[in-house]
């Protein structure tokens, strides 16, 4: 009869964690700046059509990285929580905090429970009423959730990103501004145009739906000017 | 978090999401007949060159009573469309919430609008699911109009009980004062109205409907209500402000006084 080999906990969860942050860190970046009417989403993407970033609910946004039927799956979640819970009770009960803690949960869950943890890492920004009710919750592939105050970077080589927009970051940025130092911040040394970026924004401006995508041809001039 | 896994997933439809997940409205399937809801009566929607106007009265009645003189029945469905509703004001009005959400829903699942005849489609399945409820007097009955994005025009639906949907291609009338209100614009109607001609026939269909048909609420000078009229075109929904329909309806007294 065979005995399984004894393995100790701390070494599973080091091996977990080492293979969720390897898959992570082979997909593309993606940062969340503040600005002055709201939060800029920018992710190096080339795909047009497979989003990394996409609307939760009227003031909420999600981003994500990683694998994308893993974060796709988790974005949808999302989805049917807020509105199910708008359709129960208001609108205005629907908030970034609480989705926050509902996928830190599912990632904590699947972490120490099943095989293989969740490659992603996810990011659930809530633009506020005013600019300092703007949130920012990063939640990690192991249920981590950090609360982030002017930016959030997501991904492989988080590290250098940060550092980079860390030094240019101010409070009050333009738009353009913000999407200029969100594509530097990612680009570092190489050269990234309009089409390999996805950018979206929560615009405090813009109605209900705060959301909204900006196509190639407004990134572009965003960054020409 | 409703979580599904891939064979049972109720994909981008809400309202199949709310029975998964138990949190649906239990619908009427007994009791009484003849409960005293508030109705809500007519709308009507018309084609014109650049889309459709939508507009229908603000009255709800119980009975013989008036019930609420500031109801809202054309509303929003999403930025290319609207939807008016007559009938059972409860039911109706949690039938065009639910379907509001639905169009989000599915907009933001799929990452993409649902067509203007998807659209239609998933309101008329809406109304199905009302028939045991219609039985027993809960009828809603909508107009659905919305501006087609694909083909470049305005669009028009009419419903029954059933959930049987036709596509009008002029103009449609619903409720209690539909009678009147869709003689008056089939008399006057031109095809290549502009939005201006559009939206004073139905502000003058509402005007006579409201004149021989009690249930229906005329324009209401003293407190500041008139109906609520819209336009979607390619720009999207717009309501017409107050001030506007004023004018339009100030413009109907003088005509009507020469008569």
């Amino acid at each position: 009869m065979t005995m399984p080999y004894y393995v100790a906990p701390e070494q599973v969860m080091k091996d977990r964690a080492d293979y969720a942050r390897k898959g992570i860190a082979r997909g593309r970046a993606m940062v969340a700046v503040r600005y002055d009417d709201g939060i800029a989403l920018v992710a190096e993407n080339t795909s047009s059509t497979l989003r990394k970033i996409s609307e939760i609910y009227d003031r909420i946004a999600f981003g994500g990285v990683g694998r994308y039927n893993e974060f796709d799956q988790l974005r949808v979640a999302g989805v049917r929580a807020a509105d199910l819970k708008g359709y129960q009770y208001s609108r205005d009960d629907v908030d970034a905090r609480s989705l926050a803690n509902q996928y830190a949960q599912i990632l904590g869950q699947v972490f120490t429970h099943e095989m293989k943890p969740l490659e992603v890492e996810i990011l659930v920004a809530e633009v506020g009423y005013e600019a300092d009710g703007d949130q920012l919750f990063h939640i990690l592939y192991d249920g981590t959730v950090m609360d982030e105050r002017a930016f959030s970077v997501l991904g492989g080589d988080a590290e250098a990103i940060t550092a980079r927009i860390k030094d240019r970051f101010a409070p009050g940025l333009t738009l353009a501004q913000a999407v200029g130092l969100a594509r530097a911040a990612l680009a570092g040394d190489r050269t990234l145009d309009a089409a390999g970026l996805e950018v979206a924004v929560l615009e405090r401006s813009n109605g209900r739906r705060c959301f909204r995508r900006l196509s190639d041809a407004e990134v572009g001039a965003l960054l020409g000017a | 978090m409703p979580m599904f896994s891939p064979g049972d997933d109720p994909g981008s439809s809400f309202p199949d999401l709310l029975r998964r997940t138990g949190v649906a409205a239990a619908s009427a399937n007994s009791g009484s007949h003849d409960l005293d809801v508030p109705h809500a009566t007519t709308c009507v929607a018309l084609r014109f060159t650049d889309g459709v106007v939508m507009a229908g009265d603000r009255r709800a009645t119980s009975g013989n009573l008036i019930s609420h003189r500031g109801m809202e029945k054309v509303v929003q469905a999403d930025r290319y469309s609207g939807v008016a509703i007559a009938g059972a004001a409860g039911p109706a009005m949690e039938m065009i919430k639910l379907f509001q959400l639905q169009l989000e829903h599915y907009e933001k699942v799929e990452g993409k609008a649902l067509s203007l005849e998807g659209k239609a489609n998933q309101l008329s399945m809406m109304v199905r699911g009302n028939l045991a409820a219609a039985m027993q007097g809960m009828v809603v009955v909508p107009i659905f109009a919305g501006f087609d994005l694909r083909r470049g025009t305005g669009r028009l639906w009419t419903y029954d009980v059933t959930g049987g949907r036709y596509e009008e291609q002029e103009y449609v009338a619903t409720g209690s004062g539909s009678l009147h209100a869709s003689t008056v614009i089939k008399v006057a109607y031109r095809p290549g109205f502009d939005r201006e001609a559009a939206v004073r026939l139905a502000c003058r269909s509402l005007w006579e409907a409201a004149d021989a048909d009690s249930a229906t609420g005329g324009p209401d000078a003293l407190r500041g209500i008139y109906p609520v009229v819209a336009t979607i075109t390619s720009s999207g929904w717009q309501r017409l402000p107050d001030s506007e329909l004023a004018t339009v309806f100030e413009s109907i007294v003088d005509e009507v006084r020469v008569r």
